[in-house]
């Protein structure tokens, strides 16, 4: 369970440019929670999935998983407990090393790294048994430099290496928006087939209003550094994206501006 | 006409050279760090090793000792880089410089000194027929050191914490998100090219110049990047595993050796005149990518030209 109480984070404190970007989030994730996140430009969203993962430090407040006071403990210490897939496809892998090899660096995320060899024949094995899972026929290739995937398939195998090891929390920071809708449908697909198959729990930040409706078991609206929604079970199963804006209408008093969750 | 003895020193110098070239390439290619440290670490092993042998120290032992006196300044680089946050460049300037400073302390205030006794050259050389020249003595050596510091690191970098240095240097975000301590392996990468340059260091100047110069480290980064992309702008053209590619870099500093042995064969060149074209080498080899792509553009347009009449 992942708790999250009071939770403030502000950015250019003592400039004209100060922004107070986390504004108080109290938010508690049970354990097999799927989370959509959406909001507006600005809300927050990655930022609050950033201080889950200790990208970034809060200025007050507590997040604590199961149990374990990880407010500020180093992004390091906590990626044994998280994984974390970023928006941008070239972000999350090493281009220049073999598939087997970023799997392998994968695969020792929750390990202290010693001399032994990087890479075993046994996990070879799983290695091609979790690649072939993605459709992708990866399987065939883990001598390839990563670098030279497409874009989704890159995202595709950063997906699987954040769910090697079984984290805790699973962060999705709009992994699906640098690519093309049908790969970006194909890598959504697959983050909810990974996240049931294994019961992972999971936070996924997207700018699709209709995908946050579609997918997992609660969702989460953000404006200005607040939670402003959160509904599950039938709630969230009856909404619409035009009761979505409604209701954003309604709790902030503003128009919802997000270029780009209005026009895909 | 090129002589033979002109390639025989290219080829001796150029393998003791490789090891240098070796160190820059760990920092370099694989942390994707400019190390300009190294400049006093070169040095630096040669001061140890050549005031250590001068107290009577056996030459092995004094060169080992060198080997560790590199680490330090590495440390020191990357202490600075990641702990205090200081751009890498900034960091091995500040190291190099203050190393300048050390080395002249540990030659007792003078810029050179002499190798006043035993050295690994005059032990390799009592294996060998009387009268051997140099050359042979340093090629031996030279091949033995490559070859040893190749397997070496093959094995280091296949390692758990070898991959995590190589994911380091392409990607520290992601790294980091894989648990991986980016920090204390850019700190470890920048000890174990430094060990290796000390290394260089002190076995040039026993082979070599039979002293320690405190200006002897004077562009050698410039050197190794230019033996690091030669070698690579000739012998790397697709995949290849990693010994290859280390393979590729000793190769690369005995081309650049020879270039430069045989241009100071033709006459009217000095011998202070290796830095300006080195500095050309280095501008034209790194220039290289963008004459392909001017060429492969030329082509397209012209082709376009074409199909549009």
């Amino acid at each position: 369970m992942l708790e999250i109480k009071n939770l403030n984070k502000s950015f250019n404190v003592g400039t004209v440019n100060e922004k107070h970007v986390i504004n108080d989030i109290s938010l508690t994730v049970n354990d097999g929670d799927f989370i959509t996140i959406i909001g507006s430009n600005g809300a927050g969203k990655s930022t609050l999935l950033n201080l889950i993962a200790g990208t970034y430090m809060p200025d007050s407040g507590k997040i604590v998983l199961d149990g374990k006071n990880i407010t500020f403990s180093s992004e390091i210490k906590r990626a044994k407990d998280i994984g974390h897939v970023f928006q941008d496809p070239m972000m999350g892998t090493a281009a220049d090393m073999w598939i087997e090899e970023n799997l392998a660096l994968a695969y020792r995320r929750t390990k202290k790294r010693s001399l032994s060899w990087g890479i075993s024949n046994k996990e070879r094995e799983i290695y091609k048994k979790e690649l072939s899972r993605l459709g992708l026929g990866l399987e065939n290739s883990l001598n390839k430099k990563i670098g030279l995937l497409s874009g989704g398939q890159r995202q595709a195998v950063t997906l699987l290496m954040a769910t090697l090891q079984k984290p805790k929390v699973l962060l999705l920071d709009e992994h699906t928006a640098a690519l093309d809708p049908k790969t970006a449908a194909a890598v959504l697909t697959l983050s909810d087939q990974i996240i049931r198959e294994d019961n992972l729990t999971a936070m996924m930040v997207t700018h699709n209003m209709q995908n946050a409706i579609d997918y997992g078991n609660r969702l989460i609206m953000m404006h200005a550094g607040r939670i402003i929604l959160d509904l599950s079970g039938e709630e969230k199963k009856n909404l619409t994206v035009e009761m979505l804006l409604r209701q954003f209408e309604k709790a902030s008093g503003e128009e919802f501006v997000n270029d780009r969750a209005l026009l895909s | 006409m090129i002589r033979l003895v002109t390639l025989q020193s290219g080829i001796a110098q150029g393998l003791l050279w490789a090891i240098l070239t070796i160190g820059v390439y760990i920092t370099y290619r694989i942390l994707d760090f400019a190390d300009l440290t190294i400049e006093g670490t070169f040095p630096l092993g040669a001061a140890v090793t050549v005031v250590l042998i001068n107290s009577g120290m056996n030459p092995f032992l004094a060169t080992a000792v060198a080997m560790l006196a590199g680490p330090l300044a590495g440390l020191s680089t990357g202490i600075l880089n990641t702990v205090f946050k200081i751009p890498g460049i900034l960091s091995g300037i500040l190291s190099m410089i203050a190393l300048y400073s050390v080395n002249i302390r540990i030659m007792s205030d003078k810029a050179t000194v002499a190798i006043a006794g035993n050295s690994i050259k005059k032990i390799v050389a009592t294996l060998f027929p009387a009268g051997t020249v140099s050359n042979t003595l340093s090629t031996t050596v030279g091949i033995i050191v490559c070859a040893a510091l190749i397997a070496t690191l093959y094995w280091f970098f296949g390692t758990e914490t070898g991959c995590a240095i190589r994911a380091t240097g392409n990607n520290s975000k992601m790294s980091r998100s894989m648990g991986i301590n980016t920090d204390m392996m850019t700190i470890i990468g920048l000890m174990l090219s430094n060990a290796i340059v000390a290394l260089s260091g002190s076995l040039i100047a026993q082979f070599d110049y039979g002293s320690a110069l405190v200006n002897m480290g004077q562009g050698t980064i410039v050197i190794g990047l230019a033996s690091v992309i030669i070698g690579e702008v000739i012998l790397i053209h697709k995949e290849h595993n990693f010994a290859y590619r280390l393979f590729s870099v000793v190769f690369g500093a005995i081309v650049y050796r020879t270039i430069i042995s045989v241009v100071l064969t033709i006459s009217g060149f000095k011998a202070t005149d290796i830095k300006i074209i080195t500095a050309i080498i280095v501008a034209i080899a790194l220039s290289i990518p963008v004459f392909k792509e001017k060429a492969a553009m030329r082509k397209k347009r012209n082709l376009a030209m074409k199909e549009g009449k």
